[in-house]
């Protein structure tokens, strides 16, 4: 199985590493049963992201794809951010194997639980804005 | 501390050894005959061939006329497993008895017979990866056609008690054959004295090169041809034999069988400095048996991280090592050994295998014992699982 050297510089030295004490919004996606847990924290101000850190337990990419998505959403707007795809955090770090393309998608679902949860504790309700959150499914 | 490179994953496979290698190289170039051709050079071809079966004989304690050269441990098994049951089937046999642990390369095999109409009992194993022979005897019918055991397990090196399998075996009148990939070379093997019918090896995890084994058939059990064709290998396998290759294995399986004793006696101290040494780092738990297993392996799970990612590390500090983690598969499952022990499946995602030879030195200990516990900490830190652990919160 091949990493890019793009996955291997963000898993060796992965970017934004760690917890925000006064994050505005934490998600949480995965399970330690299947192998990857991803948790995310953002700091928001006006709308933009100011600052992404996030904690995961899994293999290669899941480190690498949760380093990618926290900067690609970071100085932001939470539109932006809304946007991110899976598929952008793939491209941006030069392809995954397809074993690995879940890992991206719990990426950029970790971004939309942390978000969803800025809205929650802003006592807006996140479903119209953010959508369903997708729990990786069980097997 | 300065970067070293230790290849810690021989269970995994070999380098091909300066002995067996200068065996080989003239079988290449000069001795290059068809074993088949009537000329000296074919006829000394022929005769390389005949030698290299003998030193594979002599290292089981079997006869030549018993050994069967192959492509690898994967189609030695294949055809034991396959040929046994087409053969017992005409019987009416079309009961196969393995166990839950074994590689691949059996269990895959008795999954197709499954669907070709066959019955599998797979017995369990316990906690520490042993499989009790009664469970083997109470899972014999009197439609089994094989029982099929591996001699030691490729994840976590347990030794599983062969006699005795063999022996329940032979008492109800029933096929035994052993997947000893793993075993050859490490361990002392005498397929008379020990009752095996049948028995699969591996080249490449004995210093030869990849693409060759053997599976060594009793004599009086007539296996079904596995390729037919022209008359190698008594006809039952057809096909131009890779001579170098061959010769290869013969060299390295003589090596490999001497002085077994001696090299655990090595192996096993600098092994168990390494089994220590890791489980002082809190949350860990040694995987299999600690005294019934291989004197090379290690197999060790590491709580709140995830194995593929401690590898990748381990790569960065020059030491090649193996994990039982699903990521490392392909699969999202973990590993069906460490499953099959009873280890909940975050643990068995955290799990690392080193499999070592003599030739590591005190000095390699040293060093993947300082590298390790770094490493670890590293993961640990930015891992959420590890997180709620310390924080006393329940890890879904």
């Amino acid at each position: 199985m091949m990493y890019s050297e793009k996955v291997l510089d963000h898993f060796s030295n992965p970017r934004n590493v760690g917890e925000i004490e006064d994050a505005d919004g934490v998600g949480e996606i995965g399970n330690a049963k299947c192998g990857d847990i991803m948790k995310m924290y953002l700091k928001i101000d006006n709308g933009i992201i100011t600052d992404a850190k996030f904690k995961t337990f899994g293999c290669g990419a899941a480190v690498a794809t949760s380093s990618m998505a926290t900067e690609l959403i970071k100085g932001k707007s939470i539109d932006d951010a809304l946007k991110l795809t899976n598929d952008a955090v793939v491209e941006a770090l030069d392809g995954l194997p397809a074993v690995k393309i879940h890992c991206s998608v719990l990426a950029e679902q970790a971004v939309r639980s942390a978000l969803s949860d800025y809205y929650t504790r802003q006592g807006i309700d996140p479903l119209p804005i953010v959508g369903e959150i997708k729990e990786p499914e069980e097997h | 501390m300065e970067k070293r490179f230790i290849y810690a994953d021989n269970a995994a496979t070999t380098a091909v050894s300066e002995e067996v290698l200068s065996a080989m190289l003239p079988h290449f170039t000069k001795a290059y005959g068809n074993a088949s051709s009537i000329y000296k050079l074919g006829r000394d071809a022929q005769a390389d061939i005949e030698k290299a079966r003998e030193k594979v004989a002599a290292a089981l304690g079997a006869d030549a006329k018993e050994i069967f050269f192959t492509s690898c441990g994967s189609e030695s098994d294949n055809w034991a497993i396959k040929g046994t049951a087409e053969m017992m089937a005409k019987k009416g046999k079309k009961h196969i008895v393995t166990s839950v642990f074994e590689h691949h390369a059996v269990l895959h095999t008795c999954e197709y017979l499954e669907k070709q109409g066959f019955e599998v009992t797979y017995v369990p194993v316990d906690s520490k990866g042993l499989i009790n022979p009664e469970d083997v005897r109470n899972a014999i019918r009197e439609d089994t056609a094989l029982v099929t055991i591996m001699y030691a397990n490729n994840e976590i090196g347990t030794i599983q008690p062969i006699e005795e399998i063999a022996a329940v075996c032979h008492e109800k009148n029933v096929l035994f054959h052993t997947d000893a990939v793993q075993a050859v070379g490490h361990v002392e093997i005498d397929v008379k004295k020990q009752g095996i019918d049948m028995l699969s090896l591996s080249g490449h995890k004995i210093h030869a090169q990849k693409g060759v084994g053997a599976l060594y058939v009793r004599k009086g059990i007539v296996l079904p041809n596995l390729i037919h064709g022209g008359g190698q290998e008594r006809s039952k396998r057809a096909g131009t034999e890779n001579v170098p290759a061959i010769v290869g294995l013969g060299r390295a399986i003589e090596i490999a069988c001497t002085d077994i004793a001696e090299k655990a006696a090595v192996v096993t101290p600098k092994r168990n400095r390494l089994i220590d040494g890791i489980l002082e780092i809190p949350y860990t738990r040694l995987n299999g048996d600690r005294d019934k297993r291989l004197p090379g392996n290690l197999n060790i799970s590491i709580e709140g991280i995830e194995g593929e990612s401690l590898l990748l590390m381990l790569d960065l500090n020059g030491i090649c090592a193996s994990s039982g983690s699903a990521c490392t598969s392909g699969s999202l499952d973990p590993s069906h050994v460490l499953l099959s022990i009873g280890l909940k499946h975050e643990v068995a995602h955290g799990s690392l295998r080193l499999s070592i030879e003599g030739d590591i030195t005190d000095e390699d200990v040293d060093y993947i014992l300082e590298v390790i516990p770094k490493v670890v900490e590293r993961l640990r830190e930015m891992s959420p699982v590890w997180e709620k652990m310390m924080n006393g919160e329940e890890v879904k």
